[in-house]
């Protein structure tokens, strides 16, 4: 397979994994803003924190407000990671490696295009919102599903897989992270209702409340939801999930082309760290820190296989 | 124009149908018009999903446009076939022994049946291909001979393209749509098949192979980026190949041959069908500035070490200038008079055939020596006084720079409109592949329609549109 094409494959489903969180996460911040209006703004504030757009935010807008956010995530034009801009990005790079790909996730991945180019033409009203954001993840739902349901369990794929779950990764990272104090224990002490928001801001921003509940039952603790997002395999978004697959998909090209790369190593010590971290050595030694280190640990190592694997010259 | 209809693909002059429709005629006048305008619809939508489309140069914005697709077929009998491929095979014939001669000893020049001068003054002339021996000695791997008709025995070839002729995804896509939209149709008529395109195409690149290639032949498609207006094409004809699809960063000359960046390290390649033009494979080579090459590919392939299809500098073959001397070169190298006729053309640069043109301007069509898609040119008998007020102006500067023809009568090929069958102007491109194994014509082609009332340009940068084209099995 040409190195282009590996990096196409790899950009394409990170944009598109990017457009679905991103989706989640404004709609968790609409409903936080209509639930609790005095903490809308600040909310808002932490949504763009989130999505890492607050700089770019700021350069246009006076103030924050959720209008204009969500504008600003759904479409904003010098925001180069718009959902609008993500899907833009991902038919790109689907156009860029169509050879590789089979008819179903091209034309998957076109019609997500179609549809949102003509969805997010102009600005979406709040009573539209919830339907918008359903139609982006629905969208990013068929192309995922055309994906598994066709496509060769071969080199083509692992590189699509490990574009998911590099971006879904520092997604739930950043997430946690700006959120990082309010999931610390001091803070179950203080435990009021302002709290209880933020948590339940972090469960639906991954579609994990439900889940959540499944595990530790009603009683939401900030550590068992810690725990939760960071360390259970089970969780589709959780970041050992995130690197057990990141493992598995480079083991596959391991025993495909024959040969070990830096990157594999640098992969078998971020899971073997998660395999041994427990919540609470993570918090004794500071969560904000974890993640941290693991934000630059992702970032690293998706540069390290975008050299390993000739991604461009 | 001329007060006789023209000729009518479809419909004789007294209104009955010809043969090769009789039965789609039948099945046309049994089918609910409302029906077949929901099929229309339907076909469009699946391009636009498919993504066949097609990118415009310069208009900003605009970005990615579908040619439009007319669900009438156009329909040529076998025999009519028979005759139409071996005039094609002799001129394709021809243009490779052409390109061969005057790359190396221009015997033809010598012979005094082509001026010195349409060769040296030629700006599609390489200097850098004399004395090279392309493997396998083919020049023009893909040619796409567009043909004109004007009446029942009447075809004329308009242009030879033998660069990079594009449009075959539009013949191979308009087939399947027509099977997936109208299967009965197919079992009404025997229709020669051309989705082996993709196979020939490989296995005909892959037999001319560089002779020091000892394995499997590696072929690639080299574009110039999603950006090019074609790059749908170059896309599927890889896919349909399973071959890589190439950009000139994805290459680099590695030990005297040319080789690919996979995942897994560089990989040579064999054989290079190319859509970018000469000018820009090789930035040590011909324009310095090319982002889309290779630098040194030029040399590797002296050396013997790539196939480049079309070979560099075929160019000068499809040169409007060179055109007009087409039925003197068939002829000169088969031996054989031109069983496929020239459109009568003034070359501008003779000052008898000048005056005529600047006399004319009114009647004929000039056309610029190395203008393409339909840009560039005057149809007189539509253009507007002032039209042609500036084009005499242009003329008179550059004489050499443009050829003049008669306006033809193009043939009409009914289109499904809102009033019913209509008939609107066609030409046909058929594509042909040559190898050392010799010649290959697909059955059919690329009709490509004028979809404007009265309208003469056919192409799609224009607002043409295309048809399905079938050859049946026999008449």
């Amino acid at each position: 397979m040409l190195g282009k094409t590996a990096g196409g494959l790899a950009w394409m489903f990170r944009y598109l994994e990017r457009s679905e969180n991103l989706a989640r996460l404004v709609e968790t911040g609409q409903r936080i803003a209509l639930t609790r209006p005095d903490r809308a703004e600040s909310e808002w504030a932490s949504v763009l924190k989130t999505a890492g757009v607050t700089a770019s935010y700021k350069a246009h807008h006076d103030d924050v407000t959720g209008e204009q956010v969500v504008d600003w995530i759904l479409r904003g034009k010098d925001n180069h990671s718009s959902i609008l801009n993500c899907i833009e990005g991902a038919r790109m790079n689907a156009r860029l490696v169509r050879t590789a790909l089979t008819r179903e996730v091209w034309e998957a991945v076109n019609e997500c295009w179609m549809t949102l180019c003509s969805e997010l033409s102009r600005k979406v009203i709040p009573r539209d919102l919830p339907r918008t954001l359903g139609v982006i993840k629905q969208r990013s739902a068929f192309v995922r599903g055309a994906l598994h349901g066709t496509m060769l369990r071969n080199d083509i794929y692992d590189f699509a897989r490990l574009g998911t779950f590099l971006e879904r990764a520092d997604a739930t990272a950043r997430l946690l992270d700006v959120k990082y104090y309010v999931l610390l224990p001091s803070a179950a002490g203080v435990g009021s209702t302002l709290d209880n928001a933020q948590w339940e801001m972090i469960l639906r921003s991954v579609s994990a409340e439900g889940a959540f509940r499944m595990v530790h039952g009603r009683n939401r603790k900030p550590a068992d939801i810690a725990k939760f997002l960071t360390l259970d395999s089970r969780m589709p978004r959780s970041l050992a999930f995130c690197y057990s697959k990141i493992g598995d998909n480079l083991g596959y090209l391991e025993s495909d082309y024959g040969i070990r790369m830096p990157s594999h190593d640098m992969a078998e010590a971020m899971c073997q760290d998660l395999n041994h971290a427990t919540i609470e050595t993570i918090f004794e030694n500071g969560l904000h820190q974890f993640l941290q280190n693991f934000l630059r640990r992702n970032g690293e190592l998706a540069v390290q296989i975008e050299l390993d694997y000739r991604f461009s010259q | 124009m001329s007060d006789v209809s023209p000729f009518d693909e479809m419909l004789r002059s007294d209104r009955s149908v010809r043969d090769a429709y009789q039965a789609f005629e039948t099945w046309f006048s049994s089918e609910d018009p409302a029906h077949l305008r929901a099929k229309a619809r339907e076909a469009e939508a699946v391009f636009r999903l498919t993504g066949i489309t097609f990118n415009v140069y310069g208009a900003a914005g605009a970005g990615e446009r579908l040619i439009p697709f007319d669900i009438v077929p156009r329909i040529i009998a076998a025999r009519e076939w028979a005759r139409l491929s071996r005039g094609i095979e002799q001129r394709v014939r021809a243009l490779n022994a052409f390109l061969h001669d005057i790359y190396h000893r221009q015997e033809i020049v010598r012979a005094g049946v082509l001026p010195v001068e349409m060769i040296a003054r030629n700006d599609a002339f390489l200097q850098q291909m004399i004395g090279v021996d392309p493997p396998g000695g083919i020049y023009t791997h893909i040619v796409g001979v567009d043909l004109v008709r004007t009446g029942p025995d009447q075809f004329y070839v308009l242009e030879d393209n033998a660069r990079t002729p594009s449009g075959v995804s539009y013949m191979l896509e308009n087939r399947e749509t027509m099977l997936h939209m109208f299967p009965e149709l197919f079992a009404k008529n025997r229709i020669q098949r051309v989705s082996r395109y993709p196979q020939s195409l490989h296995s005909s690149l892959a037999a001319s192979a560089p002779r020091r290639c000892d394995q499997d032949p590696v072929v690639a498609v080299l574009t110039p980026g999603i950006h090019n207006s074609a790059y749908y094409e170059h896309s599927f004809l890889a896919d349909q190949m399973g071959v890589e699809l190439v950009e000139g960063h994805d290459l680099r000359v590695v030990d005297g041959r040319v080789a690919m960046r996979t995942t897994e390290g560089y990989r040579t390649i064999d054989v290079l069908y190319r859509r970018v033009d000469d000018d820009y494979l090789d930035p040590l080579n011909f324009r310095p500035d090319s982002q889309l090459g290779v630098p040194g590919i030029f040399d590797v392939y002296r050396a013997g070490g790539i196939t480049i299809a079309n070979a560099p500098g075929t160019g000068v073959s499809d040169d409007k200038a060179i055109y007009s001397y087409m039925p003197d070169i068939v002829e000169f190298y088969t031996g054989e008079k031109a069983m496929l006729e020239n459109v009568p053309t003034w070359r501008c640069s003779d000052p008898d055939s000048l005056a005529h043109v600047l006399d004319n301007l009114e009647e004929l069509v000039v056309k610029e020596v190395h203008g393409s898609g339909g840009y560039g040119m005057l149809i007189g008998p539509t253009a507007s006084k002032k039209d042609i007020r500036e084009f005499r102006a242009k003329l008179e500067a550059r004489p050499s720079n443009y050829i003049a023809q008669p306006t033809l009568a193009l043939s009409t090929c009914p289109i499904f409109s809102k009033a019913g069958l209509t008939p609107r102007h066609v030409d046909l491109r058929p594509f042909v592949l040559v190898s050392p194994n010799g010649i290959e014509i697909t059955p059919g082609g690329l009709t490509r329609v004028a979809l404007k009332k009265g309208s003469l340009v056919v192409n799609s940068s224009q607002g043409g549109g295309t048809k399905d084209t079938w050859v049946l099995e026999d008449d």
